[in-house]
């Protein structure tokens, strides 16, 4: 791939690489959108096939994840900040920021897991109906990607520190920032169609 | 330790099974032997399998189809001469359990192994060369993309030695594939084959979305990109907003299979029908992803040959991006019959039927563009007008099954074989065998031998014919498909019938191996020494042959569709001009075989349950891709002597050849593939 961009070479054979990195990563998104979509639709085929098991209202507790939903709309907030703060070119603030946003995705994950661990407790796992089966997909999917963020977070706070700010790490938290937010606005979609839905 | 794994896994009482296990391993220690005694492993591995040059990948994902392609026909043999054997009580030589596997594997593999990687083995070839670009937006994905469907190519494979392959049909429909009917490993091989190579798909998707998207040379405006490219273009939104899809789909008949879970059971509130829907809703932008580049091939090949600009440029690129459109709303057309009522049935035949405007309008650009051409008839034209005749009349079959009430008669049953394998073969696979030969010069820098071409082309057509005009007549006696034998006697001479076509068209196979053997053999009578063997329009035939790997030493600058034609009329000099300046290339990375290694690893634990392995081979698809992320040593600067030394050889060639085009022994220095 290419990472730099020196200025006495050909300029106009030369295209613009992080843009060009970030535009691709654009695309991924949607693609994984088109996943997301699949598993909304599927949880709305099923979610009335509880098979005599619990149903939504049954199950969830609103209040508790209001909480979860909001660490992680802060979360998108703080990320924002690293970005504000990697214009301004300081990569103390970016480890910051980017740190504090590592510990609110943490907590929504720790969250989530615990309200799962809960309802296979319960005896409500994911092989309890055809409802709980895609409840436990659709979340779990959102939840595996959060936890894959938290991942390429750490990547980032290392790099930061090895390679600093460059043509490579740039485009990088840029990525990144934009699927932090995409996960927050698939997590809005959750809260609404699947949690305050079924409650309501 | 090994979970279900155990010796009794090897079918060693197979007759069949063995004989071709012999033959595998003769012919793979053969080519091991080879490569060790030649010391080529290290050309390969360097060269070749961690390059990141679109155009060796094209051409490895093109050597790895047509293996697969013997192998997927050896399927369609069998099966032909099965049920020419089984009539009138007699049971053949397959047993149920063996043919239903063959019959899946064949159409796994026709489709993902052989159609999907020629498609996107010609779109690495040429979409670059054509926008006039020097690679892909992401060089190593791509690499990565190829190695990853090699590994659910391999699973395919080591399924016939280890355990079985899938009984249920290439879709996989549930509930048969769940794991109350289908509790062998059979399913879960095609999972893993299919979700990994899949990935692999999506990637080579969003790749050349983004390359054909940011990477056009100078000038080159969307409405002046070559139809192939746009075709191209098409077929890759269609990846990528359909694969995904299929991952889904695959991924929650995973966790049915695996955790127990009822998205598609029976029973605790699944719903079956939706795994229809799901897998047709990826399915039918599928065959779309296949036909269209096959329409952009034969659009190059016939404005080339016809020596006539494309009529109707803008209608043939609005045609495609309508039928782009379109794909995504017939796939219920798959499943009239499963009572979504009237209204339902009504929307999706008519849908269907509208496809066969834009459709209508490509074959009418095409025969236009010959319209008072000066046609050449050579073997891609051959192919093309092949193409045109018999995708017409599987067309108008299709047509036929849009119509709900016609489909309720014809819905599963040798019809709708008949009409597939009528558009397949006589789109795809004679779009993909026009395109090898109209762009095997590029990729090698000589030309096919003409005479094996044509001998290869009239006898997949003869042979299509025979083979499927049968079918068609069959079913209207009420043939039903995914039969082992048929009961009715007075069908076997038309299954007969049928058989014969395969001989033929094994025939055709046959013709396209020798073909490869006599012009290796004649490389230097078919040399292409100008870059340009078929007086071509676009831009990939302004570069040398084989191109070079920085593609052009200068990016040219476009004015209009088929600027390069233009250019020749008017005598403008080429890329090879110098002043040279340094080029900036990636580099080759060993990442993505590696990567794609350890996903293979992972999708054969998990076949078998060996979770320790499974967490083997997960551990190091991530951290060889964490390896690539810190790797920063991925790109590097050719300089401009060495691109000066390439292309002052290339003139120089040039000069002696249009001195002497006789002379053999200056040609010989050409061959940068040396095969």
């Amino acid at each position: 791939m290419t990472t730099e961009t020196l200025s006495h070479h050909d300029a106009h054979d030369h295209h613009d690489a992080g843009g060009t990195k970030v535009f691709g990563f654009w695309v991924y998104l949607m693609s994984d959108l088109v996943i997301f979509g699949s598993l909304f639709a599927t949880y709305a085929v099923l979610m009335k096939g509880t098979a005599g098991g619990p149903t939504g209202a049954d199950i969830f507790e609103l209040p508790f994840i209001l909480v979860e939903t909001f660490l992680l709309l802060f979360s998108s907030f703080t990320y924002g900040m690293a970005v504000l703060a990697m214009n301004a070119g300081r990569i103390g603030q970016i480890q910051a920021w980017l740190g504090i946003t590592f510990l609110l995705g943490a907590a929504f994950v720790g969250m989530e897991i615990y309200e799962f661990q809960h309802l296979i407790h319960a005896g409500f796992g994911p092989d309890r109906s055809a409802f709980l089966s895609s409840f436990f997909t659709l979340v779990g999917t959102h939840g595996l990607h959060v936890t894959f963020g938290l991942i390429w977070i750490l990547v980032m706070l290392v790099q930061l520190r090895t390679k600093g700010l460059n043509d490579v790490t740039r485009p990088r938290i840029l990525c990144l920032s934009l699927f932090w937010h995409f996960l927050d606005i698939v997590w809005i979609c959750v809260f609404s169609f699947v949690y305050l839905m079924g409650v309501l | 330790m090994f979970g279900k794994l155990s010796l009794e896994a090897i079918p060693y009482h197979e007759p069949i099974l063995v004989a071709v296990g012999i033959v595998a391993a003769i012919g793979g220690l053969a080519l091991f032997g080879a490569l060790t005694y030649f010391r080529k492993w290290n050309w390969l591995w360097s060269e070749w399998f961690t390059s990141v040059d679109h155009k060796k990948l094209g051409i490895m994902y093109f050597i790895v189809a047509l293996v697969m392609l013997l192998r997927g026909f050896a399927d369609a043999i069998m099966m032909r001469t099965q049920l020419a054997m089984a009539s009138a009580g007699s049971a053949g030589y397959l047993p149920p359990e063996h043919y239903d596997q063959i019959f899946t594997a064949h159409g796994v593999i026709m489709i993902f192994f052989v159609a999907m990687p020629m498609v996107i083995g010609l779109m690495n070839l040429v979409v670059p060369l054509q926008i006039g670009a020097r690679d892909v937006a992401f060089p190593f994905l791509n690499n990565l993309s190829f190695w990853l469907f090699v590994a659910g190519a391999l699973l395919v494979n080591i399924s016939l030695f280890v355990g079985e392959f899938a009984k249920t049909g290439w879709l996989a429909y549930a509930p048969l594939s769940g794991i109350e009917y289908s509790p062998g490993v059979g399913v879960d091989y095609w999972i893993w084959a299919l979700q990994i190579s899949g990935i692999g798909t999506t990637l080579t998707g969003i790749n050349f979305f983004v390359t054909i998207l940011k990477m056009r040379t100078k000038g080159m405006t969307l409405f002046r990109m070559p139809i192939f490219t746009w075709t191209s273009l098409c077929a890759n939104v269609l990846i990528i907003a359909s694969f995904p899809i299929l991952t889904v789909t695959i991924a929650l008949l995973t966790l049915d299979r695996y955790l127990g879970m009822h998205f598609f059971t029976n029973d605790f509130g699944g719903n079956m029908m939706m795994y229809v829907n799901l897998i047709w809703a990826w399915g039918h932008p599928e065959v779309y992803i296949l036909i269209l580049p096959a329409f952009g091939v034969f659009s190059e090949v016939i404005a080339t040959f016809a020596r006539k600009r494309l009529f109707g440029y803008n209608t043939m690129v609005w045609a495609t991006v309508c039928i782009t459109l379109l794909s995504f709303i017939v796939w219920l057309h798959h499943f009239f019959t499963m009572g979504a009522g009237a209204n339902v049935n009504a929307f999706f035949g008519i849908m269907t039927m509208i496809i066969a405007i834009p459709t209508g309008v490509k074959v009418f650009n095409w025969l236009f563009t010959m319209y008072r051409g000066s046609l050449e008839l050579s073997s891609p034209v051959l192919w093309t007008l092949g193409f045109i005749i018999t995708f017409t009349l599987g067309g108008m079959t299709g047509v036929m099954l849009a119509v709900p009430a016609a489909n309720f008669v014809l819905h599963n049953s040798l019809f709708v074989i008949a009409h597939f394998h009528n558009v397949i073969i006589g789109g795809v696979v004679f779009g993909m065998l026009a395109g090898l030969t109209y762009w095997f010069p590029k990729a090698f820098g000589f030309k096919l031998d003409e005479k094996w071409g044509k001998r290869s082309f009239w006898c997949w057509l003869v042979g299509f014919y025979l083979a499927f005009m049968p079918l068609y007549v069959l079913s209207f006696f009420g043939a039903v498909r995914r039969m082992q034998s048929y009961e009715n006697p007075e069908w076997q001479s038309w299954m007969i019938l049928a058989w014969v076509g395969a001989v033929i068209i094994m025939l055709g196979i046959a013709c396209t191996v020798i073909q490869f053997y006599v012009s290796i053999r004649d490389r230097r009578k078919y040399a292409d020494v100008t870059g340009d063997p078929w007086d071509g329009r676009t831009l990939e035939w302004a570069t040398s042959s084989p191109a070079p790997f920085y593609n052009f030493a200068h990016l040219p600058q476009v004015e209009s569709v088929d600027c390069f034609w233009e250019q020749k009329q008017q005598g403008i000099a080429t890329v090879s001009k110098g002043p040279y300046q340094d080029i900036h290339m990636p580099k080759n990375t060993v990442a993505g075989p590696i990567i794609s290694l350890f996903a293979l690893i992972m999708g054969f634990a998990l076949v078998w349950h060996i979770w320790w392995l499974a967490i083997v081979g997960a551990a190091g698809t991530f951290i060889s891709f964490l390896a690539r992320i810190f790797n920063e040593d991925v790109d590097y600067y050719v300089p401009a002597a060495e691109v000066e030394r390439i292309e002052l050889e290339h003139q120089q060639r040039l000069k002696l050849h249009e001195q002497q085009p006789e002379d053999e022994s200056v040609l010989n220095t050409r061959f940068g593939v040396q095969v």
